[in-house]
């Protein structure tokens, strides 16, 4: 049974690539779905702070965050991956000497940290529009009413402004999370073994095309999951405005 | 059932459309498309304004001459060298590339031209030469992506931290700002590096032997296993420079040292 299984599976995957490679897949599997939950976490953080930079009265800060938004949205994001990777590299020399006696050497000259810092900082600027844009949505008038309540501003945003935009925000939060799961296989051009940087060393290995199809299949799996996990999340969170 | 008469109308379709693309005729070999990397100086490099050039260009190009063809280049990124030659975007592989098992499956070589040792360098701070991978466990070694110094480091190096680059320069930038703590490839082209750009960072540390299953012969240009004519060409070629001097005479313009 299991052999005429295998049989009719070898008519469309090569089996010979997944028995001697398939390990190699999970694991650059793992390292993509490591990279983006942890990028996309912190740019979350950081993403909610610059939101609020962008909202502040100061023009100062709402500018700063203005520039940040601009540049991270409106540049490639290999570009910005390059820029920090080989940019650090410039003063990494400079560096050393301290790293090493601080202990820290060997993760600031891996490329994991950079390549983490690099999808941070740019999935925060897709996220900080996503939630400046859902707090906005969140009416005026409530504000002012808790203000006439005598409620405290920090107080005000946790009870009625985050709870309300944080619903508003989901869904793009979803799509930039998918986005960022397709985007991060440049992670593989700053030599991490994720999930496109294994495909790319089984197919020097191989030559074998179908590798890159077993990649699309997974990254298709990932994205289609999430998809359907957020749908459900929606329905859950959103069950108070269905009538 | 079914399952078997839909392999077989893709098998058919993808053989219909394969003979649409490839050459379905003998050649007459009178243009040649070259593929080269174009990243690999002094072997094959891209100058300012985008042209190729290096020992493998003056060298090919002086073959082309003596056979009365008209030979033309493109440059390809190393990845993708050997699908696109068997997707017929050019004729012939000539950048560097070893001849091995591995690759073998796929496409055909012509005799040998250049077999050079692989080779390691280091940071200048390195202390030792022993290049064992005892010696070497714990420590950060790179290599370029997809070539045989890589499979080399996966066969042996299990102990230390592989890196692979998509071009041999990115290797050497970060070798240079102390990524990296030791690069293996070509020795040829690492001395290249070591003469130039890192004359200040790196140092050279020892010659690797040649493991056969691994390095295979040595550097071979690669066909289509079907153009066994084009093959026979430049197999002809290449054995008469070697012979009558005329491949000494462009080599020993790039290199103080034998490389065949």
């Amino acid at each position: 049974m299991m052999d005429s299984l295998r049989d009719i599976a070898g008519l469309f995957l090569n089996l010979d690539i997944l028995d001697r490679y398939g390990y190699r897949i999970l694991q650059g599997l793992g390292l993509t779905l490591q990279l983006v939950a942890v990028s996309v976490l912190f740019g979350f953080v950081l993403g909610m702070l610059i939101a609020h930079a962008r909202l502040s009265k100061s023009w100062l800060l709402s500018g700063l965050a203005y520039c940040y938004t601009t540049f991270f949205r409106g540049t490639p994001l290999l570009c910005q991956l390059f820029l920090v990777y080989y940019g650090i590299g410039l003063f990494l020399p400079a560096w050393r000497a301290t790293l090493e006696d601080i202990g820290l050497w060997a993760y600031f000259r891996d490329a994991y940290i950079w390549v983490v810092i690099t999808f941070t900082l740019n999935t925060a600027a897709y996220q900080a529009e996503a939630l400046r844009g859902a707090m906005q949505a969140v009416p005026r008038g409530q504000t002012e009413a808790a203000k006439a309540l005598g409620l405290h501003q920090f107080r005000i945003l946790q009870t009625i402004i985050w709870p309300q935009a944080l619903l508003i925000a989901l869904r793009p939060l979803g799509n930039e999370l998918i986005i960022m799961i397709k985007a991060s296989s440049i992670a593989s051009l700053a030599t991490l073994y994720d999930l496109m940087g294994q495909t790319r060393f089984i197919f020097a290995r191989t030559f074998d095309l179908s590798v890159y199809l077993y990649a699309a299949i997974l990254y298709l799996l990932m994205v289609e999951t999430i998809r359907r996990l957020w749908g459900l999340m929606e329905t859950r969170l959103m069950r108070h405005t269905l009538r | 059932m079914l399952i078997r008469k839909t392999a077989q109308r893709l098998a058919i379709a993808a053989f219909a459309l394969a003979s649409l693309l490839g050459p379905a005729v003998a050649k007459d070999w009178k243009e040649i498309r070259i593929g080269t990397e174009g990243a690999y100086p002094p072997f094959n490099n891209l100058n300012a304004k985008g042209e190729v050039e290096g020992f493998e260009i003056d060298y090919v190009n002086m073959l082309c001459g003596k056979m009365k063809v008209k030979c033309t280049w493109v440059a390809q990124d190393w990845d993708g060298i050997i699908p696109a030659l068997l997707s017929n975007k050019y004729d012939i592989i000539v950048a560097g590339m070893n001849a091995t098992d591995e690759r073998k499956k796929k496409v055909d070589f012509t005799h040998v031209y250049t077999r050079v040792p692989p080779a390691f360098i280091a940071a200048k701070s390195a202390k030792t030469n022993d290049i064992t991978p005892a010696a070497l466990k714990g420590k950060v070694i790179g290599a370029q992506a997809s070539t045989i110094h890589m499979n080399f480091l996966e066969k042996y190096y299990k102990d230390s931290t592989l890196k692979g680059y998509p071009t041999q320069e990115e290797a050497n930038l970060d070798l240079a700002n102390g990524r990296l703590d030791y690069i293996v490839a070509d020795k040829v082209a690492l001395l290249d590096f070591l003469n130039a750009k890192g004359k200040d960072c790196c140092k050279f540390i020892a010659d690797v032997a040649r493991d056969p299953v691994i390095h295979g012969d040595g550097v071979g240009m690669a066909v289509r296993k079907e153009d066994q004519d084009l093959k026979e060409m430049f197999n002809k070629a290449i054995d008469e420079s070697l012979k009558d001097g005329s491949f000494k005479a462009v080599a020993s313009k790039y290199f103080t040292f034998d490389i065949m």
